[in-house]
């Protein structure tokens, strides 16, 4: 895989139509999600750098925890 | 014959009808020869009219790249918006224009099939294309291979993603696409999908070229425009107007009240537009300084004896009941949207808090479903709180205007017969 570079963004992207609102991913990536009242997470929408281990390592949780597997991470690298 | 420069240019004819195949021919005569069709449809300016104004050559050349078999050109006919038929008379007047024009987009793409899709609830749109279909055939007309889907009628059928879907797999479900632009697939077959207006657009562009089609409208909305214009008017029309024109002039041209309280542009998932803007142009680059688009080519016209903000809770409530339901935020967001609106509408204690929390809740939804069907939504109630900014303010303080009692309503809107109707769930 060779070592990732820390230079750039990312996002958590939710696919709202498999999200069945269980509210997993609040508990594994509270930094990155909030609930909306009716428990469907509402995602950060700015960019988060890849510098940020700690949200990266919160959405690679929220990733692999979400029983819908509805959550991505999309990263934008810097050019 | 070269049509003239001027209008109509869609409208060539009488709705009702439809120009046959043979003067069809003859009355839209191939009059320019290009060297290169999609170049030519560059030049033309030619934006998408089925309410996104999408580049159209920019669709069709990312299409043209995609190293797909067997192609497919999608010619939305579904007119969703309740209020709509400019799609449906165009197909009553020139529906040869439309099929000419997809055809002429199956050959820029390379495509061998095209799908003309009509709403079932639309027999007369249904019967209009069958018959253009069956002279086409009849002639022996050179082209590709085309066919007639009938899809049943709800407004989110007619968004792309949900369209592509139902031909695919019979249910009208918009798909989530988060790599935009995305090329939509017909069992794994690239798809490029358009307007029916759009599609008459190109055929004009393709027999008379691109300088010509510019000769109408303005640098970045080139071309002419149909519009359906309804609410406080003599009776519903379309018109085929040019996007230079003012709304005062359009108005004047649909026999609307003169003197309205305010105007609803783009259709149901479009936006309010205050009466003092009426000598705005009609075109997206002038409505753009007050929040408004050409959208789907809708004006409902709002009298002043009307009250926009029991208008805007009957648009809310109808359109919350056609959200597919797959996505949380748009299935319980445009409900309580609706119910907000209908609280601040009653001018009740509570009201002035569940004004509060509408403009909070526009903010929480935004964006956050699979299709732009709960963005549209949340864009109409927004422009609904900056137009009749003071009536939500009495409505809030309990006082709501003589208006809202008066039970009469300028934006029609279909009853909720097909409520929760099982076509999703
Ligand atoms: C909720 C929703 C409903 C739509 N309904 C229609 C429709 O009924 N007819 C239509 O032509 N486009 C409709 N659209 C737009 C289409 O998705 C698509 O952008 C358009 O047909 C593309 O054609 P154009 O580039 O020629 O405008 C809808 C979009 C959304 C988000
Ligand atoms: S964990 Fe997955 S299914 Fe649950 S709320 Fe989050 S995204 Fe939705
Ligand atoms: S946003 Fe609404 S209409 Fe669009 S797919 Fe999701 S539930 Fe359906």
């Amino acid at each position: 895989m060779g070592v990732r570079r820390r230079t750039g963004v990312f996002y958590l992207r939710v696919n709202p139509i498999l999200c069945d609102g269980f509210g997993h991913c609040h508990e594994l990536a509270p930094e990155l999600v909030t609930m909306d009242e009716w428990g469907y997470p509402i995602i950060k929408r700015e960019p988060t750098p890849l510098s940020d281990l700690a949200a990266l390592e919160s959405a690679r949780y929220a990733v692999r925890g979400c029983p819908r597997q509805a959550l991505r991470i999309e990263r934008v690298s810097e050019n | 014959m070269m049509l003239a420069q001027e209008l109509p240019r869609l409208l060539y004819g009488k709705p009702g009808t439809p120009l046959t195949f043979g003067q069809y021919q003859s009355t839209f005569a191939t009059s320019y020869k290009a060297a290169s069709l999609l170049d030519e449809l560059e030049a033309s300016g030619l934006t998408g009219r089925g309410g996104a104004a999408f580049p159209t050559a920019r669709k069709a050349r990312l299409l043209r790249e995609q190293r797909s078999h067997n192609k497919v050109v999608v010619v939305n006919a579904m007119e969703g918006e309740p209020v709509s038929y400019k799609d449906s008379t165009l197909l009553s007047t020139n529906p040869h224009l439309v099929l000419d024009g997809a055809a002429i987009l199956a050959s820029i793409i390379g495509a061998k099939d095209v799908i003309v899709c009509v709403s079932r609830d639309n027999p007369n749109a249904v019967g209009n294309v069958q018959r253009a279909l069956d002279e086409r055939a009849r002639a022996g007309a050179r082209g590709p291979q085309f066919k007639l889907e009938t899809a049943p009628w709800r407004y989110v059928a007619g968004e792309e993603s949900a369209l592509v879907h139902w031909l695919n797999d019979n249910e009208s479900l918009p798909q989530y696409r988060p790599q935009r632009p995305s090329i939509l697939k017909i069992r794994h077959h690239a798809v490029l999908l358009d307007n029916v207006e759009t599609c008459a657009n190109v055929a004009l562009i393709g027999r008379f070229g691109a300088a010509w089609f510019r000769t109408l409208g303005t640098k970045v909305s080139p071309g002419s425009v149909l519009v359906t214009v309804t609410g406080a008017v003599e009776r519903p029309k379309v018109l085929e107007v040019v996007p230079s024109m003012t709304l005062r002039t359009i108005l004047n041209f649909a026999d609307a009240d003169p003197d309205p309280q305010a105007l609803l542009l783009g259709g149901y998932g479009g936006s309010w537009l205050d009466a003092a803007h009426l000598d705005t142009p009609y075109d997206n680059e002038s409505l753009a300084q007050w929040g408004a688009t050409v959208g789907a080519g809708i004006i409902v016209v709002l009298g002043r004896d009307g009250c926009g903000v029991v208008e805007t809770q009957r648009v809310v409530k109808w359109m919350a009941n056609e959200s597919a339901r797959q996505c949380g935020p748009c299935a319980f967001g445009l409900p309580a949207l609706s119910d907000d609106l209908a609280k601040v509408g009653e001018g009740s204690p509570n009201s002035a808090q569940a004004l509060q929390q509408l403009e909070h809740r526009c903010g929480v939804i935004d964006g956050r479903g699979a299709c732009r069907h709960p963005d549209g939504v949340v864009r109409f109630v927004r422009s609904a709180l900056r137009v009749f900014a003071g009536d939500f303010q009495s409505h809030a303080r309990g006082a709501p205007c003589g208006a809202s009692h008066s039970g009469k309503y300028f934006v029609a809107v279909p009853r909720l017969e097909k409520e929760r109707e099982l076509v999703w769930e």
